[in-house]
């Protein structure tokens, strides 16, 4: 039965440290957003309730906004956690992979998308941490799989490099079509 | 039997068997990556899967829904690390198992049992499907407004300790939904002046951010990490022969995942936990539960490979998915413009027959797969975590950038893509943000369409169906209170979990 038990409370969730910063920035969030209704998405007097495009802006934000004053609330009210700040910062950490992953985003139309993929894959792994020679070159392959199957077999829609313009003659086109 | 066949006929396509070889085995190695799942893939893969057949790309994506949970075991049993998130409860008594010196008996017990749930969902549905083409007409607007109202109040409530969070970001979700010109006027809500705000906010932009990008980012800024997996030794056939010996719990698991999985908000956890506590409370040897009963990881196995393709349910005959992934997969429906729902289920029940058989060949796919195949999969899996991360992120270009070259969807994808870190750092569901996102929209869409025959809140009941989804609506605010007031009396012990109830393939 202790083990039902047990396999009962497996399935709630409670809080982590930072919790409260993240309810106070959300309920902020809300706050400001229900406060812009009026210029953002107006109501016309003269239509059915629930046929204004104001009705479910409106109603989610009512919503979000009560839901997160009561997350504010219930978290505030509840004994802080030790580490609020470290996690905070794990939260900034992760802002660092944002840029690099939008760097990768504006260097691909310039540099092509093989050259910058095969780049990104060894910087970001170097990043990471890892050194050798082995683990360098297998990410670098993955890097030309990851173009050959997207970009060559399966054709997805991203642009050809502007760089590849100042390719051979013999082998820009394979370049602008497949890499 | 003529839309069997016609089914079995459309399947017959080298792209469709290609597409289902890629999808279930590529499902297998990306279930058992702990720190991938098939909601990271699926999201990954979709627009890619755009340029395909509508039945090519479902296939694949489907394939990689239902094998991803086969491949979750391996870790789960071997090195008690969940490969998916549904996978949690494996670890219970898998893992134990291992340690006891019989990892490749509950390795072999964990692909049959999923075999059979995989399968038994998969007839009950085929033998259901022509009662639900029946029924499924008879919903129109306003009851598909009460379903995905339903599912959004089971998504919320879903979250037991978390519901004002979960609220929260459902609510969020149904916000972003608005954002941009409206539809039918052309009215711009929430666009504070911004040209790339007035196109809107895309679903999967959004998806990709929260799953894909949030997990590359996460893996990067934790601890380096790659599980050490032990090589299973011996035949894996002998599963199926033992689990005739487990076949009771086998079916009622089976049976807990087909309805939990029709459930819109609900999924694999709740069917899991039924399950495991009906085996545990039938069994003859209940303190063996946790401490590696081949019942109990029957229990668990049986009952999460069964909610797949009943989660196909309300998705083809209503376009309501109860859950992430197939929120993921009608994005694929709208883009080729086949819009599930009552129409498809009677126009299109070839289609909808094609899509079942895919899944039954994908089972035994990927079980003829595993049986020769464990130790290369053990191999292959072995991969240092921030190397996952580098390989997500670069998937996560493709995913991204191909939907229309835009770097704004880029950025607004990176967004998210720390969103859900802080979401999945502080334990916060990401699932309610999505399917408030998707039923939203089902919401708005269907309310208005149904209001010129709405002149009293009443007449949104007055036909039975709607009367019969309105009475489960409050039957569960009802429970909820009660469980609220039972554990207000009686307070449970406060033990933390990392497991989200709709965390199905994360």
């Amino acid at each position: 039965m202790s083990r039902l038990k047990t396999l009962q409370e497996m399935f709630k969730r409670y809080r982590r440290p930072g919790d409260l910063v993240f309810a106070v920035v959300f309920f902020l969030l809300a706050l400001f957003l229900l406060s812009q209704i009026e210029n953002q998405s107006p109501w016309n007097g003269t239509r059915q309730i629930f046929s204004q495009p104001a009705f479910w802006p409106t109603a989610s934000l009512i919503a979000m906004t009560l839901f997160a004053g009561l997350h504010f609330l219930s978290s505030a009210w509840s004994a802080r956690l030790p580490g609020r700040w470290h996690e905070v910062w794990q939260w900034v950490r992760a802002l660092e992979f944002a840029g690099w992953f939008l760097a990768y985003v504006w260097i691909v139309p310039t540099l092509g998308y093989l050259p910058t993929t095969i780049l990104a894959a060894i910087l970001l792994a170097l990043r990471a941490g890892y050194r050798s020679a082995r683990q360098l070159l297998s990410l670098a392959f993955l890097g030309v799989v990851i173009v050959v199957v997207f970009r060559g077999f399966l054709q997805v829609r991203i642009p050809a490099g502007a760089a590849y313009d100042y390719l051979p003659e013999g082998i820009r086109l394979f370049w602008l079509t497949y890499l | 039997m003529s839309d069997l066949l016609s089914g079995i006929q459309l399947l017959f396509d080298y792209q469709v068997l290609l597409a289902l070889l890629i999808g279930s085995v590529g499902g297998v190695i990306i279930g058992a990556i702990p720190g991938v799942g098939a909601a990271v893939a699926i999201a990954i893969l979709l627009p890619a899967t755009f340029a395909l057949p509508p039945l090519v790309g479902l296939t694949m994506l489907l394939g990689i829904y239902g094998s991803s949970m086969y491949g979750g075991a391996i870790p789960a049993i071997l090195v008690n690390t969940p490969g998916t998130a549904v996978n949690a409860l494996t670890t219970y008594d898998g893992y134990p198992m291992t340690k006891n010196g019989e990892g490749r008996r509950a390795i072999a017990l964990a692909y049959s049992a999923s075999f059979f749930g995989g399968v038994f969902s998969l007839v009950c549905l085929i033998l259901l499907s022509p009662l639900l083409a029946k029924v499924a007409p008879m919903f129109g607007s306003r009851e598909i407004f009460l379903a995905a109202l339903l599912g959004i109040i089971l998504v919320v409530l879903a979250h037991r300790g978390q519901v004002f969070a979960a609220g929260m970001l459902a609510a969020f979700g149904i916000f972003l939904n608005t954002v941009g010109l409206e539809p039918v006027r052309y009215t711009r809500r929430f666009t504070f002046d911004q040209s790339w705000l007035a196109s809107g906010v895309d679903l999967i932009v959004v998806v990709l951010g929260l799953f894909a990008l949030s997990q590359a980012f996460l893996l990067l800024i934790e601890k380096d990490e790659a599980p050490e997996l032990a090589r299973v030794k011996g035949s894996i056939f002998s599963g199926l022969k033992e689990l005739w010996l487990y076949r009771r719990v086998a079916s009622v698991a089976s049976g807990f995942g087909v309805m939990m999985g029709m459930i819109p908000g609900v999924g694999e956890f709740t069917a899991q936990f039924m399950s495991y506590t009906y085996a545990q409370k039938t069994s003859k040897t209940p303190e063996m539960f946790g401490k590696g009963s081949p019942e109990g990881l029957v229990a668990s196995e049986a009952a999460n490979n069964a909610v797949p393709a009943a989660a196909m349910i309300p998705l083809l005959a209503l376009g309501i998915p109860g859950e992430a992934l197939t929120a993921m997969m009608l994005s694929v429906f709208y883009v080729h413009n086949v819009i599930p729902g009552p129409q498809l289920f009677r126009d299109g029940m070839d289609f909808v027959m094609a899509l079942y058989v895919a899944l039954l060949v994908l089972n035994v796919l990927v079980m003829v797969f595993l049986m020769v195949s464990t130790n290369l999969v053990t191999k292959i899996i072995q991969v240092p975590s921030r190397m996952v991360g580098i390989v997500i992120m670069l998937l996560g270009f493709v995913g991204v950038y191909s939907l229309r070259n835009s770097i704004t969807d880029c950025a607004i994808a990176a967004g998210f893509g720390v969103f859900g870190v802080i979401l999945k750092r502080l334990n916060l569901p990401i699932v309610p943000i999505i399917l408030g996102m998707v039923l939203g929209g089902i919401m708005e869409v269907k309310l208005r369409s149904a209001m010129p025959r709405v002149s009293t809140p009443l007449d949104m009941i007055e036909r039975p169906i709607g009367m019969i989804i309105f009475a489960l609506i409050l039957l569960v605010i009802a429970l909820h209170i009660r469980t609220l007031i039972r554990e207000y009396r009686n307070p449970p012990q406060n033990v933390d979990s990392d497991i989200h109830l709709t965390h199905g393939g994360e």
